[in-house]
């Protein structure tokens, strides 16, 4: 504060906005403190790890990273509207049993199940969504009922179903050769294999960021999360709204579920567990508050690969497996400092100039 | 007139597209149910519990043993389960409060079960062990144990693969912290020194896929692939094929999918503990305990596995993978 009294006043007649060098506006944006955690995690491993340095391993990278964050966008997307979603893990699951049960029981096309299936989700997503306005009970216990209610149906369901906890084999069922295209093809460049989920992955975080940065809809969002009374008072249709972000969460859980069971042909019950804190950490290492409010896009997809690079990074580097989710944590740790330090810096920066 | 048009237009593309789709549920009678006794005939009431993790194909096979044991003798089966080991106790201590005749359980951490069973012993119902705690069954007063030694199951396994030239196994970890899944993984490496362990979520096949090909493409010099679950091995699969690794793949357990892959030579054998077996015969052996005054095994637990499955008998247990029976 002493410091700021020293220095000379700004001219009163710029703006003290643009007075804020190239540097200072880009420590301003939320996602810079994990893009400077995920190069420094990525030189970290270039050294450690040889087999970490060819493009095949930074593209598996990039699967690994994309089947997390696809769903992290979502869920970013709703953390920024100040809600959670602890049924995002288990739905990826739903969605696929739902369309492979059926189509394998009726005998009908997948593309139908599919289609039943995005119902289905988007639907989940619907009621988590109207039960957490309706009643004004937090979205940590709504989705976290959600989360049980799936996880017990997904196994009875199957059970009943199929005789076992397996879902069966879909691969011979009309329609699976086109909806494999579409959620789990892969093409060659070179030597280097890349996985549609990648692409898609792209695709989503571009269509938030741009949702988020540049539409009314955005402006929402973060009006939602930060002052929902204000929001509401300034005519923002805040129902509406956050059952829209918990039907995205939903939507993206149904497409990474079927990635899964298109590139897996069979789905056990109990999968998917655990998976929601995965996208809420890549979310909050990219910079999102958990309070709500504040976040973007670019700075959840960088917290999903970190998260990849981490997790597969301890694999090229040929480290004791005993000791994986210890580094994993160490990590994550670091990256969020890193993450802490780089905005601590941004705003004491923004003190200091005006 | 729109919403008439739209409904009716969803409903040709919906005929359209359920008309005659292959690869479903083979549409038969579901009539064939095979015999067996009326639940509770003969008056026993036995409980069943362990220590499953919902959703496991594997303990959904030891169910399955369980429950055509009880339909086949007239037994009332009282399955429950918890991975938890302090709830699994309470489980177990339910089952003496409510005064059934016998009790079947899996010992997987016997230091916490041991209360538990002590109360059972005490009320004078008989105890059978199945599936883990094959070395302190006895000890905490179980009658008869079923199960596979996982020591055992592992050197076999490794010694199969020094035979077929292994010098560096992988083997694949799908849960942290499991006793078991180490005790393999260990008697592999008993057999083949050259053995490393994984860690992967086996909750997750996408992550399991691309932490296997990471590992494949970063060490050449594997040359086989250990895998502690069904659907693990299928994950492996296409790792393999993903990293371009020509290392051997053999695996714990058995499903219908593997058995395929063992059939088409994609798995070289899966080393089976019977799932199916400990399930019918704990319950069996009860039955005959409480009927006749059998004791199975003499004293000693009774093996169900290590079974391999290869290619030579893969042809006659085919079929039964089908059934969920093995």
């Amino acid at each position: 504060m002493s410091h700021s009294v020293q220095t000379a006043p700004p001219p009163v007649s710029v703006p003290s906005r643009i007075t804020r060098s190239l540097s200072q506006r880009l420590l301003g944006r939320p996602e810079v403190g994990a893009l400077v955690a995920a190069v420094l995690i990525f030189i970290f491993f270039l050294a450690m790890a040889p087999a970490f340095r060819s493009a095949e391993s930074f593209f598996t990278v990039l699967y690994q990273s994309s089947t997390i964050g696809i769903v992290a966008v979502g869920v970013g997307m709703l953390m920024i509207g100040g809600e959670f979603d602890l049924s995002a893990g288990v739905i990826t699951t739903t969605a696929g049993l739902v369309n492979s049960m059926f189509c394998w029981y009726f005998g009908v096309n997948l593309w139908v199940g599919a289609l039943l299936s995005l119902s289905f989700c988007l639907l989940v997503g619907f009621l988590n969504g109207y039960l957490v306005m309706k009643t004004g009970i937090p979205s940590f216990l709504i989705t976290l009922g959600t989360f049980f209610v799936l996880q017990g149906a997904n196994l009875g369901l199957t059970k009943l179903v199929t005789g076992s906890v397996s879902s069966p084999d879909i691969s011979q069922i009309d329609g699976f050769g086109s909806l494999n295209k579409i959620f789990a093809s892969s093409f060659k460049i070179g030597p280097v294999t890349v996985w549609i989920t990648v692409i898609w992955w792209a695709l989503f975080v571009a269509l938030a960021a741009w949702i988020l940065q540049r539409t009314r809809i955005g402006n929402w969002f973060f009006a939602v999360g930060g002052a929902p009374d204000s929001a509401r008072a300034v005519g923002v249709p805040v129902v509406k709204t956050k059952i829209g972000l918990f039907m995205t969460v939903s939507f993206l859980g149904w497409f990474v579920g079927m990635h899964t069971l298109y590139r897996f042909n069979t789905l056990q019950a109990g999968n998917g567990v655990g998976n929601e804190f995965l996208y809420i950490i890549a979310a909050v290492v990219g910079g999102t508050l958990l309070t709500g409010g504040f976040g973007n896009a670019i700075g959840v997809a960088v917290g999903a690969f970190i998260f990849g690079m981490t997790s597969l990074g301890i694999v090229y580097a040929g480290w004791d497996p005993n000791w994986f989710r210890a580094f994993l944590g160490v990590m994550l740790l670091l990256a969020v400092l890193v993450n802490l330090y780089i905005k601590r810096m941004s705003t004491s920066g923004r003190w200091a100039e005006s | 007139m729109r919403t008439r048009r739209m409904v009716a237009l969803v409903a040709v593309v919906t005929l359209g597209v359920t008309a005659c789709s292959g690869g479903g549920r083979e549409q038969t009678d579901d009539t064939t149910g095979g015999g067996g006794n009326a639940p509770g005939s003969s008056g026993y009431t036995i409980a069943f519990v362990t220590h499953e993790t919902p959703g496991d194909t594997f303990w959904d096979k030891i169910k399955a043993g369980a429950t055509q044991a009880a339909k086949d003798q007239g037994v009332t089966l009282k399955y429950s389960n918890d991975p938890a080991a302090d709830k699994q106790a309470v489980l177990i201590q339910n089952a003496v409060d409510s005064k059934v005749n016998g009790i079947a359980t899996t010992l997987v951490t016997p230091n916490a079960l041991a209360g538990a069973v002590k109360a059972a012993t005490d009320a004078k119902i008989p105890v059978v062990g199945l599936n883990s705690g094959i070395d302190q069954y006895q000890q905490l007063g179980a009658l008869m144990y079923f199960g596979s030694d996982e020591t055992i199951a592992g050197q076999s396994a490794g010694r199969r693969l020094a035979e077929a030239g292994a010098k560096h196994p992988l083997c694949v970890i799908h849960q942290a912290g499991s006793v078991a899944l180490e005790a393999r993984c260990a008697g592999v490496k008993s057999a083949v020194p050259g053995t490393e362990n994984i860690q992967v979520n086996g909750a997750d096949d996408s992550s399991v896929v691309s932490t296997l090909q990471a590992k494949l493409s970063q060490d050449k010099s594997i040359d086989s692939i250990v895998t502690l679950g069904a659907q693990i091995a299928q994950d492996t699969l296409k790792a393999k094929d993903a990293s371009g690794s020509a290392a051997k793949l053999v695996t714990f357990d058995l499903n219908a999918e593997i058995a395929q892959s063992i059939q088409d030579g994609k798995i070289e054998f899966s080393i089976d503990q019977q799932p199916y077996v400990q399930g019918y015969m704990a319950v069996t052996s009860l039955y005959l305990y409480l009927k006749n005054g059998n004791d199975i095994g003499g004293g000693k637990p009774v093996l169900t596995g290590p079974s391999f499955v290869d290619k030579d008998n893969i042809a006659t247990i085919l079929p039964f993978t089908k059934n969920n029976t093995r």
